[in-house]
């Protein structure tokens, strides 16, 4: 029998929530949040409203508290630290114990940490910046439906990154005209094709219509070449019945993958529809539409190393990552760390990269990263660099807008790929030697030369002087 | 900027336009070029296997083993002799050359040595 007594009325959060003793338990879930409180609160009576905001607590004491085991249940802040070069705000340690969470729930998870405490008047902003999830909570996730080794068997493509091109223009395409621009692109050279993430079912394109012409140009291509081929139709929908209506289309047509924009559907859909394709052999790729909404800002949001995991637990197979040479070379470290946490089964705790818990996803498989955006040839021997083999380079401009159409765009990229992964296994230094390995094999393959001309304007050079992060963010 | 369009001229049916993954888009490898993809497999510590299958069934995913993978072979010349035992052997076929990863349960590598087609 608990011999607390009732004791009405509102207490200091610390009392009951700050627990700096507390040893989290490997079965707990972690969280770091970046803190901006507001004036003249103490870190820890803000940590600990925190932790009571997302777990069991409320504004004050009230009776049916002494029904159940708060002492079980409850949230524990248990670690406050600095944020390096910024005292305007801190970052908050929480453990949460398992039983919080229904298995296998992305949704529940997120519901709990983050659907209610971001309002809270007493903090001026919050930050999401990492989940630690016990691997007894990943064994209930289903994650990734195909994952990388699947993936390389099912397309037969081994030894290099993989290829892809987003149609363009986003919107507009009648879908015979758009099935033209898939098999351009394709018997080009590259692996993939993919819908732009707007791309659903529009009165300029059905997406019946689509489906089938684009599954009669990734035949065609995959005749024409002898090399594995796909597209990734857009399943997104209004409701997750005409989702599946899409989906089982696209298997109907022998189409081999599939897409989806995981955080505008949301995670029940997206759950489903990888417990789908698991069943039923489909690559899955997705999509981060509407991830900068909530990124982006690094005071007050959710950190996209955590939509990253969450993504890995709820599965898919592919998941766009950024560039790092593109607009992102601010944000070097923090790709890596993105990258990682979706390709290994280990992750270790690594502040230089973002990287605030060890993680193990056990044997839960690995996805991949998808870079995508403002990249052309130029920016090859880098991306090789930095993505190693187990990634997706996405050029969409960079492969529609070579002067002599989608195929010759499609060969330049894969020569130019083909090239960088040869030299690197040779040995060379892909960062010195750039320019030499693309020149050398842009004699022989005139689709190259031409691009290279078309997009020399580029300043050619690595980020080689790593910044050094001041702050994790 | 004028640049006279070129047209791309791969065909269904025509055997220059079939591709066989990577290098395949790269003119045809000398033996030294090959050798050091060979060295490459082997510094990574995958164990080379060759295959080889009749151009018509270059699709399927099960080519014909020759022999067994060399597992733990660490000498480049046994490997590239091996290779061009089974091409002898076998005239008119695609060679290829795989490394196998068992860390990762996957290819490191795979690629094709010698067309069986020209």
């Amino acid at each position: 029998m608990s011999g607390k007594k009732y004791d009405a009325g509102v207490k200091a959060y610390r009392d009951t929530y700050w627990a700096p003793d507390y040893a989290p338990k490997d079965t707990d879930l972690l969280a770091c949040f970046k803190i901006t409180p507001q004036e003249g609160v103490p870190r820890e009576e803000a940590a600990a409203a925190v932790t009571a905001e997302s777990s069991t607590g409320t504004w004050t004491t009230v009776w049916t508290d002494l029904l159940t085991d708060l002492e079980y249940y409850k949230g524990r802040a248990y670690r406050v630290e600095d944020v390096p070069g910024d005292d305007t705000c801190f970052y908050a340690f929480v453990a949460y114990p398992i039983d919080l969470f229904e298995e296998g729930s992305i949704v529940n998870v997120l519901t709990s940490l983050v659907g209610n405490v971001f309002g809270f008047k007493a903090i001026r902003a919050l930050r999401l910046e990492d989940i630690r999830f016990p691997l007894h909570y990943v064994m209930t996730c289903g994650g990734p439906p195909n994952g990388i080794v699947v993936e390389r068997d099912k397309m037969n493509k081994y030894g290099r990154p993989m290829l892809g091109c987003t149609i363009k223009p986003k919107l507009g395409l009648s879908a015979k005209n758009y099935g033209r621009a898939v098999y351009e692109c394709l018997r080009g050279g590259l692996d993939f094709t993919k819908d732009d993430e707007n791309v659903n079912s529009q009165p300029f394109m059905r997406w019946r219509h689509r489906f089938e012409y684009v599954a009669e140009a990734v035949k065609k291509a995959e005749a024409e070449t002898g090399e594995r081929k796909g597209h990734y139709l857009n399943v997104t929908a209004g409701t997750v019945e005409e989702m599946y209506k899409r989906a089982e289309f696209a298997k109907e047509l022998d189409m081999p993958i599939i897409m989806h924009d995981f955080l505008t559907a949301g995670f029940t859909a997206n759950t489903s529809l990888a417990n789908w394709c698991r069943d039923n052999g489909m690559l899955l790729h997705i999509h981060r539409a509407m991830h900068a909404v909530v990124d982006r800002n690094p005071y007050h949001g959710i950190h996209f190393r955590v939509l990253t995991k969450c993504l890995r637990l709820s599965g898919g197979d592919h998941l766009h990552s950024g560039t790092v040479v593109g607009k992102l070379e601010g944000d070097r470290e923090a790709t890596l760390g993105w990258i990682d946490i979706m390709r290994e089964k280990f992750i270790p705790e690594n502040r230089a990269r973002g990287i605030f818990f060890d993680q193990d996803f056990g044997h839960m498989p690995g996805l991949f990263p998808v870079a995508s955006g403002g990249i052309h040839v130029w920016h090859m021997p880098a991306l090789v660099s930095i993505f190693g083999d187990d990634a997706v380079l996405q050029f969409g401009g960079g492969t529609l807008g070579h002067p002599w159409g989608n195929a010759a765009g499609a060969a330049a990229n894969r020569v130019a790929l083909e090239a960088c992964v040869k030299a690197r296994n040779e040995g060379r230094d892909l960062e010195k030697e750039s320019r030499d390995i693309l020149s050398a094999a842009a004699k022989h393959a005139p689709e190259l030369a031409a691009a290279m001309e078309t997009w020399k304007e580029i300043k050619f050079e690595f980020d080689v002087v790593d910044k050094l992060d001041v702050a994790t963010a | 900027m004028e640049m006279a369009i070129r047209d791309y001229d791969s065909r269904m049916g025509d055997p220059a336009s079939k591709r066989f993954g990577v290098f395949s888009y790269l003119p045809k490898m000398d033996a030294a070029s090959i050798r050091k993809q060979v060295a490459y497999m082997v510094e990574k510590g995958w164990n080379c296997a060759v295959e080889h299958v009749e151009p018509a069934r270059a699709d399927d995913d099960y080519w014909y083993m020759w022999k067994l993978p060399m597992f733990g072979e660490r000498d480049v010349d046994t490997i590239m002799n091996e290779l061009t035992a089974c091409r002898n052997a076998n005239p008119g076929h695609h060679i290829r050359i795989i490394g196998y990863d068992n860390k990762h349960q996957t290819q490191g590598l795979s690629l094709v040595v010698f067309r069986g087609d020209g």
